[in-house]
Formats: C-alpha cells, structure tokens, sequence
C-alpha cells in the first residue's frame, strides 16, 4: 500500500468502497455509502450532487480530515491518513489567516516546510504575480473583495506545489459575475500546472464548464448515481455555454438532481403541503407531477 | 444635515492645484464666507470627522458640568438625603494636588502603586494567558484546572486579604498577590473564551498546508485568541486597580488607597478626592497603554 514505484503518475486519486457514518445517539448515521470515485493525473473531476448529500464529507476524507469507516482513500497509492501538504484544499469560507498579509498567507505552506525567509518571500510574490494580486501583497485579507480573497485562497494552496487540488464549492459565495471570472482563472491555474482536481460544487453549470468528468450524486445516505464525461473541447469559452453539446448536457445531470433533491426533500414537503400550495397531485407521486 | 453649507457644497469644484495649496493649512471649521477651495476642504474635514467631533464637544461640556455642579453643591453645602457639608470642592482639590505635585512622598504613593500594579498584573498575564491557551487546546489540563479556578474565581479579592497577610512573609507580597489574583481570572476566563473561538476551519487550512501542532499553536490559535487575550488584559487591568486600592487600604503603609485612606483618617477631606481622582487617572491611562499595545500587537484588526 505504501510503496510508490517512481513511474507512477502524479495526483492519481482513488477512493475505493468508501462508507462514512456518524454516531449519534440514536445509532449510526449513513452519510455516504459504497462510493467509488477516482481522478488521474491532471484530471478536472467535479461533484455535483443534491444540498446534505455527503460530497463534502467525500472531500473531507480525500483531504484526511475524516476517517472512512469503511473502504480506503489513496492518493498515488499511498493512504490518507490525515491532512498533508500534498493535497491543498481551497474552503468556501476562504480561510484566510486574517493575521497575515496576503503574501504572508501565501507563504504560510513554504514557511511550514521550512523554507528560508528571502526565498519563500520570492515564490509568494512571483505566485502572486500570476494571480494579478501584487499589488495587494501587504494586505490584510479584511480589505480585499470576496474574489480576491479567494483567488488568494487558490495562490497559497497551490504555493507548495501540491499533488492534487480539492476544492470545497470555493464560488458558492461569489456574485455570478465574479464566479465566472474565477473559473477562468482556475481553469488557466489548472492548465498550467497540470495538477489534478477535484472540485465540489452544487452548481451544474460550473461543473459542466469546468470539468473533464463530473459524478453526480444521490440524495443522503450519498453515492454515486452516475459518472459523466464531459467531451467540450479545451480551451473552453465563455460562449460554449450556449452550445448545444453544453445544454444537452445541462440537462441530463439537471435531471439527475431533480431527482435526487426532490428524494432529499420528499421528508419535509408533505402532500398535505403541497395540497396547501393548491397542487393537484391526484395521486401521483409528487416527482411525477415536477 | 440640511444647513446651506452643506447643501451648497457640491456645487463647489475643486482643482488638483487648490488642493494642493489648501493641503498645508490647517482644517479649521470656517463660514461658508473663506475662499471656495479653502471653505471646501474645510467643510470636507468637518464631514468626515463630525461624529468625532461632536463626542469630544459633548465630551469636554459634560466634564465642565460635572465640575460646576459639584463646585455649586460644595459652596452651597447642600443637604438633601446626601451631606456636602464636609465634601471639598473642586478649587479646593486642585490647591491640594498642586501642593501634593511637590510633595515626594505623594509621588512615592504613586509610583509604589503603580510598582505594584505592574508586579502583579505582569505576573497575571504571563500565567494566565499561557495556562488559558493550553487549556484551551488540552482537554486533559482543562478538566482538571478548569473545576478549581471555576470554586476560586468568585472569590472578590479583598476576601483574599487575611489570607494572603497569612501566606506572604511581608505586607508588600501579599498586596501584589492580591493585584494578581483580581488580575488573573479575567485574563484567564477570556484567554479560555478567545480559544473556544478559533475558526476549525482555519486549523484546517493550517494542517492542509503541513502544519503541525506546535505550529498551528503558534500561528493561528494564538493569534486567533489575541482580541480575546486583550479584552482579558483590560478587564484584568481594571480589576487590578479595585483589588489594590482595597488591600492597601486594609494592609497598606503606602500606595495611593492608602493614602486616600489616611486622608480620611486625618480630616484632610480635599486629600480624599485627590485620591480618588489620582486613582481614575492611573485607571484609564493604564487601560489606555493596554488598547495602544493591543493595536501594536494586531495591526489586522486597525480600522
């Protein structure tokens, strides 16, 4: 398990009959089950998946921060076993050390593994340069817009040179316009350094547009219901949204999650609510009449 | 919000070159009557700073009130429910502090005070800021020490007087003590507070980018817990001075409660408000070094 041939491609993710439960006090609750995902070197795999469907918790356990209760996570063969530097994690909430300049965040990994002051100080600008963000290397996190600060987020994983790239819905807090602008930005990051990643998102558009490959998971206890190629052609643009290929696409995974979100939230719309909303179901299940 | 000198004042257009003329004068509030580019940086200034403005007017006119209704209820000695027979005016504290400016052994009170603080409440933060950090992280110290600092902590310091008069060889140990003691638990308490704070997902961060525990000790719970670690010092510090203040009163030979004290003791009634002033003043400069180092120490958190 733990030996790497030297021939071994970088950043091949492989999460084998994963299973996660979380004990409570009523007994073990199922979060994710028989899940079985893999991305290869310099692939772009996303996760889409209806809200509570465990694809956080999957990324979480490919990050190490949680055990499998069943089954095994390897990256390049070699076992998770707890956060590392080789895979870089870029979170929602940005996560920024409002403590440290934007360049001393960047620093922060090439100062963890012990690089010397002057050096690492000239990475972080020179990383910082290619993410447009020179200008704002004094400052503090505080006074920079939410794009910013997330494309900062992105600089300072990549700044160790990491093996694989997990990202945790890292635009879901960004306005429409700053979120399509980040993805170009990523995608170009991603094209450059030919890292893998993997990319958790609940918008299917982003996924589409961002991804070689996108799985598509059911509602809770989570797993994967279905695995799509995306075969859009690289460099992809901003107009290919449009295209057909793209919408055809679109809604065959929209579907997909229509029914897995209308499972999710069978629990909380009763046929007495939906008779209160004046919806005839006549007897229908209610996905059949959405 | 709506006098004509605001209202006009878009109507104004002001050249780079005004600007710069303008930049080295001082920013006085003048009538709309000055020079355009002058009456329109000064109109700025005032904008910009009138809340600020406005709290310092307020400021300076309630403290004058503040005095002369006390110089009107001392010279009228008036009595009702509370006596101002014996209560020294204002003109009457100043004569006694002037005279006390001159007096060393009024400066050594002080400055023996002030000692004391600084003993003791240096000593409160250097074991309560690292004890509340390791217990923040460590279950296991928190348990243990948590149980008995949560019995000790409402002890009001003056109960600790006999106490301490018994645990310390000499007075001057056991006052400190107690300035440690009322210093200590709020420093504590807020250090805990500050840990129980820190985001996880910042740990996260730390520990996707190699961290180890030392070092996620030192880079983000730490900073991380700092605002709290000073909201700690300056209720510490301030409970420092209540603490003192009543051991030297009760144990004292010098110090300024004592003194405040003796005055008391001696009928020298206009002492007693110097002393009660001299105490205030040390209070709130020694809160105001506390927030100046706090704003040193986290420049991030700088408006």
């Amino acid at each position: 398990m733990s030996e790497v041939s030297v021939n071994t491609p970088k950043g091949h993710i492989e999460v084998k009959n994963f299973s996660l439960a979380y004990e409570t006090i009523e007994g073990a609750v199922q979060a994710v089950t028989d899940t079985r995902i893999h991305v290869k070197p310099g692939e772009f795999v996303s996760i889409v998946g209806p809200s509570g469907c465990g694809k956080s918790t999957l990324l979480n356990a490919v990050a190490g921060f949680l055990k499998p209760t069943t089954g095994i996570v390897t990256v390049d063969g070699e076992r998770v076993n707890g956060p590392s530097a080789e895979r870089g994690m870029v979170f929602q909430q940005y996560s920024l050390f409002p403590w440290k300049t934007v360049r001393e965040n960047v620093e922060f990994g090439l100062k963890m593994r012990g690089m010397p002051r002057s050096q690492r100080e000239r990475a972080a600008r020179t990383l910082l340069g290619l993410a447009g963000l020179e200008a704002f290397e004094k400052h503090y996190p505080e006074r920079l817009s939410g794009g910013m600060k997330q494309r900062v987020g992105i600089v300072r994983a990549l700044a160790t040179g990491p093996k694989v790239l997990l990202l945790d819905e890292p635009f879901g807090a960004l306005d429409a316009q700053t979120r399509v602008i980040m993805q170009q930005i990523l995608t170009n990051m991603w094209q450059r350094l030919k890292i893998s990643v993997l990319f958790v998102t609940h918008d299917i558009d982003e996924a589409i547009f961002l991804s070689d490959r996108v799985y598509c998971m059911t509602a809770r206890p989570g797993s994967i219901k279905a695995e799509i190629p995306i075969p859009l052609e690289r460099p992809r643009q901003q107009s290919m949204m449009m295209s057909s290929e793209f919408l055809a696409l679109r809604r065959g995974l929209m579907s997909l999650i229509r029914e897995e979100s209308l499972k999710a939230m069978g629990g909380e719309i009763s046929d007495m609510g939906m008779q209160g909303l004046n919806i005839e179901l006549h007897g229908h299940s209610l996905a059949d009449v959405i | 919000m709506s006098s004509p000198a605001l209202a006009r004042h878009p109507e104004h257009s002001m050249p780079a070159t005004a600007l710069a003329e303008a930049g080295s004068t001082p920013a006085v509030v003048t009538p709309p009557t000055a020079p355009p580019s002058f009456g329109t940086l000064a109109l700025r200034w005032y904008r910009l700073n009138r809340a600020g403005l406005r709290a310092t007017a307020i400021g300076v006119i309630s403290l004058l009130a503040f005095l002369l209704v006390w110089h009107l209820l001392t010279t009228y000695r008036v009595v009702f429910f509370v006596r101002f027979t014996n209560v020294p005016s204002p003109l009457a504290v100043y004569a006694s502090f002037s005279k006390a400016i001159h007096d060393p052994k009024f400066l050594m009170h002080i400055l023996l005070s002030c000692r004391r603080i600084f003993i003791g409440f240096s000593l409160a933060a250097v074991v309560g800021v690292p004890l509340g950090l390791i217990m923040g992280r460590f279950k296991l110290v928190h348990e243990i020490v948590f149980p008995v600092a949560e019995v000790l902590r409402p002890i009001p310091a003056i109960a600790w007087v006999p106490m301490a008069i018994m645990l310390w060889p000499t007075n001057e140990q056991s006052i400190v003590f107690i300035t440690f003691l009322g210093s200590f638990f709020p420093i504590l308490v807020n250090t805990l507070h500050g840990m129980s704070l820190v985001d996880p997902v910042l740990v996260r961060a730390a520990q996707c980018l190699g961290a180890r525990e030392r070092s996620i000790f030192r880079e983000v719970y730490f900073p991380a817990s700092l605002p709290h670690i000073f909201t700690g010092l300056t209720v510490g510090m301030g409970v420092a001075w209540v603490s003192l203040i009543a051991a030297e009163m009760i144990s004292g030979q010098y110090g300024i409660g004592y003194f405040t004290w003796e005055a008391y003791s001696l009928v020298q009634y206009a002492d007693i408000a110097l002393g009660m002033i001299a105490i205030g003043v040390l209070g709130l400069g020694s809160s105001v070094l506390i927030r100046g180092a706090g704003r040193l120490v986290m420049p991030w958190s700088a408006k």
